[in-house]
């Protein structure tokens, strides 16, 4: 049995609000890039189902592009923290950051 | 070659204007002399060059259009920058260029030593300009832009020593009470254009255009009523006393010769609409009775010279709206015409006593000029004997005479009016150059009057009593150049104008002697001191009848009871409430911008959301 395209669509949206609450209520930034993992491969997923729909392959190449996207995103957010890590910042509570200057 | 002259003749002071307005006041002052004397010189000499051509080989019609540039093009209604050359123009820019630039000259003498002497130039050669677009303009909106250039000038030199408060106060009277009229003239000229659709002279005036009725007397009355405020009649005379404020050439050029006569112009220009109101030419004749008596009365009890000559000046414009309203256009032209010389050359001589003797205005502490300034005292006599109207050889006697005639033909009572105006004219006008002049010496006069302010003096001496002699009634000489000139404008003269009965002109002759000769046995030269008269009459008539405290209690005082109860400025405070709202509501949210990112991300989920539910809606 293969899904239709509204199921996966369901499955997308669902994983995409799962993403968005994850980056609302997490105050932990690593817990957070992950949260934006997820929405972006729910926007992904809903690029693929909507290939499927209009039997196109443009929504499968979306896909190639958006994982490049993911990777490089997790690289630079992933540098970020490093980077705060060894300012000296003792926490990665993110609420904690709405100063300019450390 | 016709016509590129006149928009070049408005250039020369407009750029002269424009160059010293730009200086900012950096121009050293002898450039600013010559500069602005040159430019109006140059357009005076241009203005005679166009006089020759014009005489010489007359336009068909006599009316020469220069058409500069459409203004505004409205759903029919066409104004234009335009021009046009006649007759009636032509008199009037001789007179703004030709005792203009007399004046400017007198004026660097006058204003040395003046550190401002760059925008007092600055505004009288604007001025020049702009009375020149008044009196050459053949749209009436044109028009308007010359009548209130005029009007800013005039402020601008009034309050040109704004350093003492009193002549801020008097600028901004002048200011004022003219605009009364000028609002009334701006209500004129939007009537006229709503009701024919344009505001061209030409096609205003064309018979039947307009019709009679209560249109023609609202439009008429509204005219008359900018007019009156301009030229200082009553009910609006109480304006250029006070305009004495300003330095004396300002107040020989603008406050005597030209701009006071811009209604004299602007009713002359306009008759016909003004033939179809008959009760407001009879207003018109009335009021300037009642002018010239009262401002007559008024310089009899002054002791201020300038202010003798500024009421003289009300009274005399008082004999022209007189003429205008009998319908003699070409007598009010042409006591216009004379009173500009004679008047302007009154101001600048007493300009010149006032130089002399320590910026003394009181006559009464003046006295025996005569020996110590000669010229100064032939010029202001001459210019005195003019205004006096002394019969056969001054200008001012055959003006006068005009206008004494049509008054008669026009109703008995007016002439008896203005005869007895022209011995109150004669008595005070002697009781000034009496005092001044002659007996013994209060205050001792000092210097020498310079060659700049003694030539202008000089040349309108000799046509204060020569001018006359380009018109004159029959039963002296039939001389009617001036009449035939404006013929084509103003209509050919009727018959009244060239019939002048000897009894009339008798009379008319007697009038100013009989005053010379009271004035002699009133305020001849005798020892002893002498004091102006104090009784309740003088006071009365010093105060110029007490208009202004009228004015006063009437409309200044619950103006500014008005002022006084809105002082937290009621109106203030509708955009007062407008930003406190915004300031609140940028408070509030202020607030959300703290910084924290996960709220921001929470908010943007919430727009996203909000706005995909709008998109999607069914």
């Amino acid at each position: 049995m293969t899904a239709t395209p509204a199921q996966a669509l369901l499955l997308a949206s669902m994983l995409f609000a799962l993403g968005l609450l994850g980056v609302l209520v997490r105050r932990n930034l690593l817990f957070m890039l992950m949260s934006i993992e997820i929405m972006l491969n729910a926007a992904a997923l809903a690029f693929v189902a909507a290939g499927m729909r209009w039997h196109a392959a443009d929504g499968q190449v979306m896909f190639m592009m958006i994982l490049a996207l993911a990777a490089a995103e997790a690289a630079v957010g992933l540098a970020i923290l490093l980077r705060l890590h060894a300012a000296g910042r003792p926490t990665l509570d993110a609420d904690t950051g709405n100063r300019l200057k450390g | 070659m016709l016509a590129l002259l006149p928009p070049l003749i408005v250039l020369c002071p407009l750029a002269a204007a424009t160059i010293l307005l730009l200086s900012a006041g950096r121009m050293p002052p002898p450039a600013a002399r010559v500069l602005a004397a040159g430019a109006v010189g140059l357009a005076a000499a241009l203005t005679l060059w166009l006089a020759v051509l014009f005489l010489s080989a007359p336009p068909p019609t006599y009316r020469l259009d220069v058409v500069l540039w459409h203004w505004m093009r409205v759903g029919g209604f066409d104004a234009r920058i335009a021009f046009t050359l006649d007759p009636l123009s032509l008199v009037m820019m001789l007179v703004v260029t030709g005792v203009g630039f007399l004046i400017h000259l007198y004026a660097c003498g006058y204003m040395r030593g003046d550190p401002d002497v760059a925008r007092f130039f600055a505004c009288m050669t604007l001025f020049v300009a702009a009375m020149l677009v008044l009196v050459l303009s053949s749209d009436l909106l044109c028009l308007y832009i010359g009548w209130e250039g005029v009007g800013l000038c005039s402020y601008l030199l009034i309050g040109f020593w704004y350093a003492e408060a009193a002549n801020g106060a008097a600028a901004r009277k002048a200011f004022i009470v003219t605009r009364i009229g000028d609002a009334a003239l701006l209500c004129g000229l939007l009537l006229l254009a709503t009701r024919i659709g344009g505001l061209d002279i030409a096609t205003l005036l064309q018979p039947g255009h307009l019709g009679g009725g209560p249109v023609a007397e609202a439009a008429a009355a509204l005219l008359l009523g900018g007019a009156l405020a301009k030229s200082a009649q009553v009910p609006f005379q109480v304006w250029l006393p006070d305009a004495m404020a300003g330095p004396t050439p300002v107040s020989a050029l603008i406050h005597a010769a030209t701009m006071v006569t811009a209604g004299v112009y602007l009713i002359a220009r306009l008759h016909p609409l003004f033939l179809a109101a008959p009760t407001v030419m009879a207003a018109t004749a009335v009021l300037g009775l009642v002018t010239l008596l009262l401002a007559a009365g008024s310089a009899l009890a002054q002791t201020d010279i300038k202010r003798i000559l500024a009421f003289s000046t009300i009274s005399q414009l008082g004999y022209m709206f007189l003429a205008l309203g009998t319908g003699a256009w070409g007598a009010a032209i042409f006591h216009l015409v004379t009173h500009a010389i004679f008047k302007a050359l009154l101001f600048m001589a007493a300009g010149a006593v006032i130089l002399r003797v320590h910026h003394q205005q009181d006559i009464f502490r003046m006295g025996g000029l005569g020996r110590a300034m000669p010229g100064v005292f032939a010029a202001f006599a001459a210019g005195a004997a003019a205004l006096a109207g002394l019969p056969l050889v001054t200008a001012g006697f055959y003006s006068k005479e005009a206008i004494l005639q049509q008054a008669w033909h026009a109703a008995p009572l007016l002439w008896a009016g203005a005869l007895l105006g022209a011995f109150l004219t004669a008595l005070y006008i002697s009781r000034c150059l009496l005092i001044v002049f002659l007996g013994p010496v209060r205050t001792a006069p000092t210097g020498r009057t310079e060659a700049s302010m003694a030539i202008p003096l000089a040349g309108l001496s000799v046509l204060a009593l020569t001018g006359g002699l380009i018109e004159m009634p029959n039963a002296i000489a039939p001389v009617h150049l001036l009449f035939r000139l404006l013929a084509p404008v103003l209509g050919p003269p009727t018959a009244e104008d060239a019939e002048g009965g000897a009894g009339l002109l008798l009379a008319g002759a007697l009038a100013p002697l009989a005053g010379i000769a009271v004035a002699w046995g009133l305020w001849r030269p005798r020892a002893g001191a002498i004091a102006p008269a104090d009784d309740g009459l003088a006071r009365g008539a010093r105060a110029g009848w007490g208009f202004d405290a009228i004015y006063g209690l009437l409309l200044v005082r619950p103006f500014l009871a008005l002022g006084w109860l809105n002082r937290r400025d009621l109106f203030d405070r509708v955009p007062d409430l407008l930003a406190a709202a915004t300031r609140w509501g940028a408070r509030l949210l202020g607030r959300m911008q703290d910084g924290r990112v996960r709220r921001y991300a929470g908010w943007i989920a919430a727009g996203t959301v909000a706005a995909l539910c709008l998109a999607v809606r069914p």
